[in-house]
């Protein structure tokens, strides 16, 4: 199967985005090549702007271009756009509701060797609790491209989320819509609602449980923000019992809003395949993966979990 | 509709009034840089803003745009909007109550018309300003991006980003003006972060440097139009604005203890006798 970096379906869409639409602008704070945003910059000079090791500026003044009418898309590390710049974008974009686009690229332990600075796994959590941000997740090159492109007509904040390392692609193209999950595995004994880099793996996952004759639905949650309720819920009632699975900490992720999606219309049992209240470390991504919990065999040993708790 | 001197000082004693008012009505609020901004805002929304308040736009394309950063002296904003036309006078009554579109500090949120960006949270104003600046110039649009700015909040790192990215990119629409008045919540600004000569530093990072006497409104009227012409030459303009925190109320002059608190009736009593009617209360 073709490997691609998502990261690269963000430096695409947003290439894309440049010639069809000249509201569309990038920010980026020095970090232009691992964003993959030099296509962008090449072909349209006058509407990148390079902000340095700025990311409070760079927040700021993308609410100001956003003021007087452009759609900027703003590209750094997933941990300087958030943590980072909480408040600038606490304030002048959410609560001032500006068209901007947050693309944040290195979230989550697959950044690797970089280590615990860089690997964000609280970013969901952090942007998901913000009034109004819409929050995506995606899980391939594809997919990444195809949200790059959507959110753009999109009015309101968005906080797109991608990653670092070559990863399937194996999303069809023209299949991403903004909040509604995709189903890509049938199955009648467990859901497996994933999201990012974990949905591979969940489909990996259903494909052996498949061996050992268990039937495992794999759901695509690539929008955190606002959840598909009624696929959740729909998907849940048929199999009686779900798995979560996501490069974030079980905290505040795409686990965390299933469990109180559930818990308020029908109380199922639940696994949650995510980082357990930890910070990373360096390693190579299928290393940090597989020691902390997120590999294939993780997510297995949860649906057989989750369906003797039924 | 260019004011005359006397009409500006109308405004300028009305808006006064309006300020400790509004602060007396809720028992919280910021009177003390209020009062010292008074005839900058009030010579800013009468004369100079090339602006269209009867038909605002969050855009204001092909208009100049002001941003308040120092978001907590919303009373002289709230004040200098309405008297421009923005919203009804009467409206300043519901200053920091419940429902009310004129918050705490500046919002969006409420859709009141005149604030383009929510402030309070400091050191955001000048990188919003950036952003707009940019814009106005893939625009084509020649019009210019106001921003006013608290000395202490000059403390907030994310200004000095700001004041770098303007210079390095030739941000030459932007009049940036930093209110002087040496005082903060906690004191004055030389004994809890002082800044010695801030002249220097921002002429350090290729910022054109003017000052302006704050609370003098033909120094204010004169100032400005120098600061407008100076615009388009590759350099982004600081008015260095000498103010005195309270200006206009003689008990809340003098020290930073008016920053953030409340006349009591009798104090209002006081302020307000220092600073007749002209053009009629909300």
């Amino acid at each position: 199967m073709e490997k691609k970096d998502t990261r690269s379906g963000f430096g695409d869409g947003l290439y894309e985005l440049g010639l069809k639409n000249e509201n569309v602008v990038g920010l980026c704070a020095d970090l232009t090549g691992s964003l993959k945003m030099n296509k962008f910059e090449n072909e349209f000079p006058k509407r990148f702007f390079q902000m340095g090791i700025a990311e409070a500026n760079m927040i700021s003044m993308a609410a100001g271009l956003a003021t007087a009418g452009k759609i900027p898309f703003t590209g750094t590390f997933a941990n300087f756009s958030t943590g980072r710049v909480y408040d600038q974008i606490r304030q002048s974009i959410a609560y001032s509701d500006k068209n901007v686009k947050i693309c944040a690229s290195h979230a989550g332990l697959t950044l690797g060797e970089d280590g615990a600075t860089h690997q964000i796994l609280e970013d969901i959590g952090l942007m998901k609790m913000l009034p109004g941000m819409t929050v995506i997740n995606p899980c391939d090159y594809n997919q990444t491209k195809a949200a790059t492109l959507a959110i753009a007509d999109h009015q309101g904040p968005v906080y797109l989320r991608f990653g670092r390392p070559k990863w399937p692609v194996f999303t069809e193209e023209n299949t991403f819509e903004i909040g509604k999950a995709l189903h890509l595995r049938q199955g009648s004994d467990v859901t497996i609602f994933a999201t990012g880099h974990l949905v591979w793996n969940s489909l990996e996952a259903a494909k052996a449980l498949a061996e050992e004759g268990i039937s495992a639905e794999v759901i695509n949650i690539h929008t955190i923000k606002p959840l598909d309720n009624k696929a959740i819920l729909d998907a849940a009632a048929k199999t009686q019992c779900v798995v979560t699975a996501e490069e974030h900490q079980m905290n505040g992720g795409l686990g965390d809003s299933i469990c109180q999606l559930l818990s308020r219309y029908n109380p199922l049992p639940v696994e949650m395949v995510a980082v357990d209240d930890s910070f990373g470390e360096s390693g190579t991504p299928e290393e940090l993966l597989e020691k902390y919990g997120l590999g294939i065999k993780d997510v297995i040993a949860a649906a057989k979990r989750a369906i003797s708790r039924k | 509709m260019t004011r005359s001197t006397s009409e500006l000082n109308e405004y300028v004693a009305q808006t006064r009034r309006d300020i400790v008012r509004m602060v007396h009505g809720v028992q919280s609020g910021h009177p003390g840089g209020s009062l010292g901004c008074t005839e900058f805002l009030t010579v800013l929304y009468q004369n100079v803003l090339r602006h269209n308040p009867a038909k605002f736009t969050m855009e204001g394309q092909n208009e100049d745009v002001f941003i308040l950063s120092n978001g907590h002296i919303s009373p002289v904003y709230y004040s200098a909007l309405a008297h421009s036309g923005y919203f009804p006078k009467s409206e300043l009554a519901t200053f920091r109550k419940l429902n009310t579109r004129l918050q705490g500090h500046p919002t969006t949120h409420e859709g009141l018309p005149g604030v383009r960006i929510a402030s309070g949270s400091l050191g955001q104003g000048l990188s919003v300003a950036c952003g707009i600046a940019q814009a106005k110039k893939l625009n084509k649009d020649e019009k210019l991006v106001y921003v006013l700015m608290g000395d202490g909040e000059l403390q907030e790192g994310q200004i000095w980003e700001a004041v770098m990215y303007a210079s390095h990119n030739k941000i030459d629409n932007i009049i940036a003006t930093v209110d002087v008045n040496g005082r903060q919540i906690d004191g004055d600004t030389k004994d809890i972060m002082g800044f010695t000569d801030l002249r220097s530093k921002f002429e350090a990072f290729n910022w054109n440097v003017i000052t302006m006497e704050g609370n003098s409104l033909d120094d204010v009227q004169d100032t400005l139009s120098k600061a407008a012409v100076l615009s388009g030459n590759d350099k982004p303009i600081c008015i260095l604005m000498n103010t005195e925190m309270g200006n206009g109320v003689d008990f809340m002059m003098g020290s930073h203890e008016w920053h953030g608190i409340a006349p009591n009736d009798e104090q209002l009593e006081a302020a307000l006798a220092q600073n007749p009617s002209t053009i009629g209360d909300y």
